[in-house]
């Protein structure tokens, strides 16, 4: 029972915004995206004007050389009229002719030399000047990028942010480099050899003026039908492309229930609404240079015409009637050319802005004022009654107050959304408190530098993330300055020891896009390793162990005291054999704790760890 | 070329018209000129109408005097531009036509071969090639194709049109080409050599920015947390630098290109003007003649230019097209192909599964096999637990059993055959799998079930539910069955989505079920009572659990200890196994305390 069409697009649509945009590969971008319109193209051309600023003689320079290769292109065409004008003139003599043809051909290489030359250096300024630009763009979002606090990365898909990065700068970067010199020489040529014509002849110019309306209307007519059908196509592109993604990723599933035929029927479906909306765009889109051109070239017919007429009747020359045909053949280009290129100068700016508001979005450290600036800490953890939601009108954590000290495990323990990890992002101000108070070693932690403190608590988290990079450096990051010994001591402590050695290459062996070469267990201890390099006196278990099996769990149980001895430690763990032994276990629920105290003390209580601890109670 | 043929063919009218459109446009192209040359020659009156082709001896005569001429000659070439139009839009039109049904085929062609691939296949192209393939890949061809039929014939059309009338015009002059042209081409080449390899490079530093993004957005908690932000902040602006070093270096081709190439051109205007003049001075050359002459050049040249352009396309759409056909002529490893006569019919009657002597690894290279010498009986009826730790081939196991994977040694039997005696569909149709890999896809609630049994109405959708236990928080939504799984299924807890998967499995109501470790978020009251419904409504049904929680596979009539890819130790109920095998008894410590809880 196949899905409808409307349905299945629906869905794989919006699945598809999700869908993170990998970077465009070879010709990925002929395929821009048509993103909204600047709203404030002022503004923004004038931030990234800052970026071009500092080449603004340059700048002037290119201009210069744009003019010059143009004009000298225009007088290439133009010596045309004096060679047949004169050359062609039998009532002078031949030698006389030779002569003069020699002398215009010397002018003639003299200006395209000139013309090469400006050309040349035109292009080589412009490669510099939009390459230094979009370096220092790129540079200057990323940097902006890192210091944005969590909620921001919590509120945009990883697939939006890359999407700056690879889409809208590519966008910036190719404005920059070429549709900028192309739109401005473009429009250069278009005034001189409009001045050109004028100047050959004013009679035949009214006649190719007479064509440009018909040239903007038509153009404008095919650019607007083949942008809708461009818009559309993209919505069924995603939905494809959406629909491909989900069904490979499952094709376990897909093969087990015998789904093939089905996934088959559905993607039939959304293939061939694409199809039509395909042909649309690429009719459309294809339509603009026959139309365009063609219409030049009915213009350049009528103007042969007339041209030959006035010729015949000696208001004109036939040098320059010869010119202005072959002008008016090229009137179209920069036309073409400027209407084209206009759009991808609006997805630019639109790209612009989006990078923009990225930069202009607020960094956590705005508004830190450090007032304390110890040598070390201790790590005396405590919590006064701390409220705390993500969201305005969501509490998370209700009036919470729990007291740690180095050398003591406290765990947490409750259901998915009790608020187990979000006392943990709080400790490190991965989120700032709306209420209450938290303190490390008696000082609240807004006084703290944001650096000093992170860097003084240790986090294994619950999603386990590694760099691509070697194994060695993957555990070095937990702090830059430790020696190779410090890193495989960090491993035999986590027991990452020796699985390390068991890979090609041991430490050395290098990891690909995240640890895929790796099992989950694995890529956790590796994680344990890094926490345990980092010698924070802080240490945060957020299901640090959830993918090792029970068995070797209790192996590595030896290592892991000695990572916890002296330290101030957090545990977080669904499976309750992991906190059995910590020194006081919360039960949290609902943002509350509802109780407290050590693992015997609980089950005494036959409370709710109690209905958990046997399996009574449902834990996710 | 074989491959393209049956894409091709059902659009071949397309495929044709497309290139006979453009060549009406080429003729115009070429033609205009001559159009001007006329009128410059004979309607001005410049040459003597005598030294004029027949036919435009002819139209001079109808029209009986000069001007009467040009205005003949003029409405000729109106008709022409219409024409060349008409031939224009014919060619937009069929060109679309014929490459967006070309890769729409091909789309689904690829979709449905893709479908029958086994994981064998799969992981030799990795999930994100396939997808790539499939969505850029046929993109890059479709628009090569679109370009290819409406560039091939009028580039190369204008390039051999421009030079027949540029011969005709004027042979000598031409033959200033023949030196030009070469030295030109020379230049091109050289050029793409060079280019080409550096943009290449450009590409794979885009890749590798882009990639440290990525890296560093996924894992910014961890940067966070160990205050790595400057560190992050260097690793960046050193593949930004990289990017440019190889972008600048790519564009000094372009830069030098194309200068070079405009001063190439200059170089042969400047001789055709030379030698032209000279012969108009002699009067070897009419005026016509060499205005049009150079009109024809600089369309020789563009169309040089344009063709070198077609050249980086075309070597675009080739390195696309390899990667696609690399998809079509991947032989799926695991196929019917041993499945003949009375045994496409079989089903699995009984659900007995026999596994001898299995031995499996999953790269033929790799020394340590994942399963070694596997020899396993399992009943018709009876339940199997599993158990075993991370890496020890619990899950690669039971894939065995629906053919996921075929073992590199022995056989897998059900009812007593061969599981390649059993055509794929009818195998997999008595198996009901769930995954440890959970999935759901974007659609309802109903929808996903149905996976289970396409045709299963609502009340049974709600009885299979209830056996899973999962109709209590289904009714509970506000949209109960038609609620929205969003995509990855976040949108629902992890033990509502295992329950969802383990119903849309039980919907098959299959002779043999499997649970690959999922029932590990439910819990243990609710989990008691899904085996309850097993033991109830599923008694005919083999069934094979594997769970990390002892507690899951504790009432089952067999449980089995993996370790290493061997079954460690003996196999028996858990009473027995706590007696008489160590590793068993070690697990079970491992979870609970010696002393009994619960």
């Amino acid at each position: 029972m196949a899905r409808s069409l409307e349905e299945l697009q629906k869905r794989y649509n919006k699945a598809a915004v999700e869908t993170r945009r990998r970077g465009p590969g070879p010709g990925g971008r002929r395929n821009r995206e048509a993103h909204g319109k600047p709203k404030n193209i002022g503004k923004t051309i004038g931030r990234l004007w800052t970026y071009v600023a500092k080449y603004k003689y340059l700048l002037f320079v290119v201009l210069l050389c744009m003019l010059i290769s143009t004009v000298t292109a225009l007088i290439g065409s133009y010596i045309m009229r004096p060679i047949i004008n004169t050359v062609a003139d039998p009532s002078t003599p031949a030698n006389e002719r030779l002569e003069y043809l020699g002398h215009i051909l010397l002018v003639l290489a003299g200006v395209f030399a000139v013309g090469v030359v400006s050309n040349y250096f035109q292009q080589r300024i412009m490669v510099k000047v939009s390459f230094s630009a979009s370096e220092a763009l790129r540079n200057d979002l990323f940097d902006k990028l890192e210091g944005l606090p969590l909620r921001y990365f919590d509120s945009e898909s990883t697939g939006g942010i890359m999407s700056r990065f690879t889409n809208d700068i590519d966008n910036i970067d190719m404005m920059l480099n070429s549709t900028l010199t192309q739109l401005v020489s473009g429009t250069i040529t278009l005034i001189g050899t409009f001045c050109f014509m004028i100047y050959t002849s004013r009679w035949l110019t009214l006649v190719t003026v007479a064509f440009v309306p018909l040239l903007l209307k038509s153009g404008q007519f095919i650019a607007k039908r083949s942008s809708k059908y461009y818009s559309s196509q993209q919505a069924a592109i995603g939905a494809v492309n959406g629909y491909i993604e989900e069904t490979v990723t499952g094709q376990k599933v897909v093969k087990v229930f015998n789904y093939e035929k089905n996934c088959v029927e559905e993607f039939d479906e959304l293939n061939h609404d694409m199809r039509s909306k395909q042909f649309g765009a690429q009719f459309w889109g294809g339509l603009m240079g026959p139309v365009l051109g063609n219409t030049t070239q009915i213009c350049y017919a009528v103007t042969a015409g007339v041209g030959g007429l006035l010729c015949l009747f000696g208001r004109f020359d036939v040098g320059g009637m010869s010119i202005f045909a072959n002008y008016s053949r090229q009137f179209s280009q920069p036309i073409n050319a400027i209407s084209q290129q206009t759009s991808t100068v609006f997805a630019a700016l639109a790209g612009a802005e989006r990078v923009f508001s990225v930069m202009d979005a607020v960094p956590e450290n705005v508004a830190d004022v450090v007032k304390y600036t110890p040598e070390e800490i201790e790590g005396y953890v405590e919590l006064k009654d701390v409220s705390f939601g993500y969201i305005e009108g969501k509490t998370v954590l209700k009036h919470l107050s729990l007291k740690a000290e180095p050398g003591k495990k406290t765990a947490f323990v409750g259901s998915t959304g009790a608020g187990k990890t979000t006392i943990t992002n709080l400790i490190n101000r991965f989120y700032d408190i709306n209420e209450g108070e938290i303190t490390v070693d008696g000082v609240n932690i807004k006084d703290y530098d944001r650096s000093f403190l992170r860097q003084n608590i240790a986090m294994v988290l619950q999603d386990t993330h590694l760099f691509t990079g070697t194994v060695m450096e993957n555990i070095r990051y937990g702090r830059p300055d430790a020696t190779d010994e410090e890193v495989i001591d960090a491993a035999k402590t986590a027991s990452a020891h020796s699985f390390i050695m068991r890979l090609a290459n041991g430490y050395q062996t290098v990891i690909e896009g995240d640890g895929s070469n790796l099992s989950q267990g694995q890529r956790q201890l590796l994680n344990i390793a890094r926490a345990a390099v980092s010698k924070a006196p802080i240490l945060v278990l957020d299901e640090a162990t959830s993918s090792v099996d029970t068995r070797t769990e209790k192996h590595i149980e030896h290592g892991m005291d000695r990572l916890m001895k002296n330290r101030t430690t957090f545990i977080i763990a669904h499976r309750l054999s992991t906190v059995r032994d910590a020194d006081s276990i919360k039960v949290l629920e609902a943002g509350e704790i509802i109780e407290e105290g050590s693992h015997d003390e609980l089950l005494a209580r036959g409370g709710r760890y109690y209905e958990l601890y046997t399996g009574l109670k449902e834990l996710d | 070329m074989k491959k393209w043929f049956p894409y091709i063919k059902p659009y071949i009218f397309y495929f044709i018209a497309g290139p006979l459109c453009m060549i009406i446009e080429v003729i115009g192209e070429v033609l205009m000129p001559k159009f001007l040359a006329n009128i410059i020659d004979y309607g001005t009156g410049r040459t003597d109408i005598g030294e004029a082709s027949d036919i435009i001896k002819k139209i001079y005569e109808i029209a009986g005097d000069k001007s009467p001429f040009i205005i003949a000659i003029m409405c000729a070439m109106i008709i022409t531009a219409l024409l060349m139009m008409a031939g224009g839009i014919g060619g937009a039109y069929f060109g679309a036509k014929a490459a967006v049904n070309f890769a729409a085929d091909l789309r689904a062609d690829l979709f449905k071969k893709v479908q029958h691939f086994s994981f064998a296949n799969i992981d030799k192209f990795s999930t994100g090639s396939i997808v790539t393939r499939l969505t850029n890949d046929v993109t890059q061809m479709q628009n090569f194709i679109n370009m290819l039929l409406r560039m091939c014939l009028r580039a190369p059309g204008m390039l051999i049109g421009g030079l027949i009338m540029a011969i005709i015009v004027s042979p000598s002059l031409t033959a200033t080409l023949s030196i030009a042209i070469p030295i030109l081409v020379i230049f091109i080449i050289i050029f793409m050599k060079i280019g080409l390899p550096r943009f290449t490079r450009m590409q794979t530093r885009i890749d590798a920015l882009n990639s440290t993004v990525q890296e560093s957005v996924t894992n910014i908690r961890v940067v966070k947390s160990f205050v790595r932000e400057s560190f992050e902040k260097s690793k960046f602006s050193k593949a930004v630098a990289n990017l440019k070093e190889s972008g600048l270096k790519a564009m000094n081709v372009i830069i030098l290109m194309i200068p070079a190439a405009t001063l190439g051109m200059n170089i042969i205007i400047i001789s055709i003007f030379w030698f032209g003049g000279n012969m108009l001075i002699k009067g070897t050359m009419t005026t016509g003649s060499l205005t049009a002459f150079t009109t024809y050049i600089t369309q020789i040249l563009t169309s040089l230019v344009m063709v070198a352009g077609m050249m980086v396309f075309m070597s675009r759409a080739m390195a696309s097209a390899k990667r696609i056909k690399e998809i079509l002529e991947e032989q799926p490893d695991i196929n019917d192909d041993g499945v003949t006569g009375e045994d496409a019919e079989r089903m699995i009657e009984n659900g007995e599964i026999e596994f001898r002597n299995v031995s499996f690894r999953y790269y033929k290279d790799s020394p340590e096999k994942v399963l070694d010498s596997i020899n396993l009986k399992i009943e018709a009826g009876e339940t199997v637990g599993i158990i075993g730790t991370t890496g020890s081939g619990k899950s690669t196991l039971v894939s065995l059993i629906a053919r996921l994977y075929d073992p590199d040694e022995g056989e897998v039997l059900i009812d007593g055959r061969d599981v390649k005696d059993y055509k794929l569909f009818n195998l997999r149709e008595g198996i009901g799998f769930v995954l440890q890999k959970n999935l759901l896809f974007s659609g309802t609630i109903k929808d996903n079930l149905r996976w289970g049994n396409m045709n299963a109405d609502d009340e049974e959708l709600k009885k299979y539910a209830s056996y899973a236990q999962a109709d209590s928080f289904i009714s509970q939504f506000n949209e109960g069955y038609d609620t929205v799984i969003e995509k990855g299924g976040n949108n629902v807890s992890g033990g509502q989505k295992q329950r969802l998967c383990i119903a849309r499995a039980l919907l098959k109501r299959p002779k043999i079920l499997i649970l690959d470790d999922s029932t590990s978020a439910v819990d243990t009251a609710t989990e008691s009572r899904i085996r309850e419904s097993f033991a109830n409504e599923l008694k005919g049904s083999t069934k094979i659990i594997i769970a990390q929680r002892i507690s899951s596979v504790r009432d089952a009539d067999k449980i089995i200890v993996l370790v290493d890819g061997k079954i460690s130790g003996t196999t028996g109920t858990h009473d027995e196994l706590m007696k008489t095998n160590e590793e068993y008894r070690e697990i079970y410590y491992s979870q609970n305390d010696r002393k009994e809880v619960g």
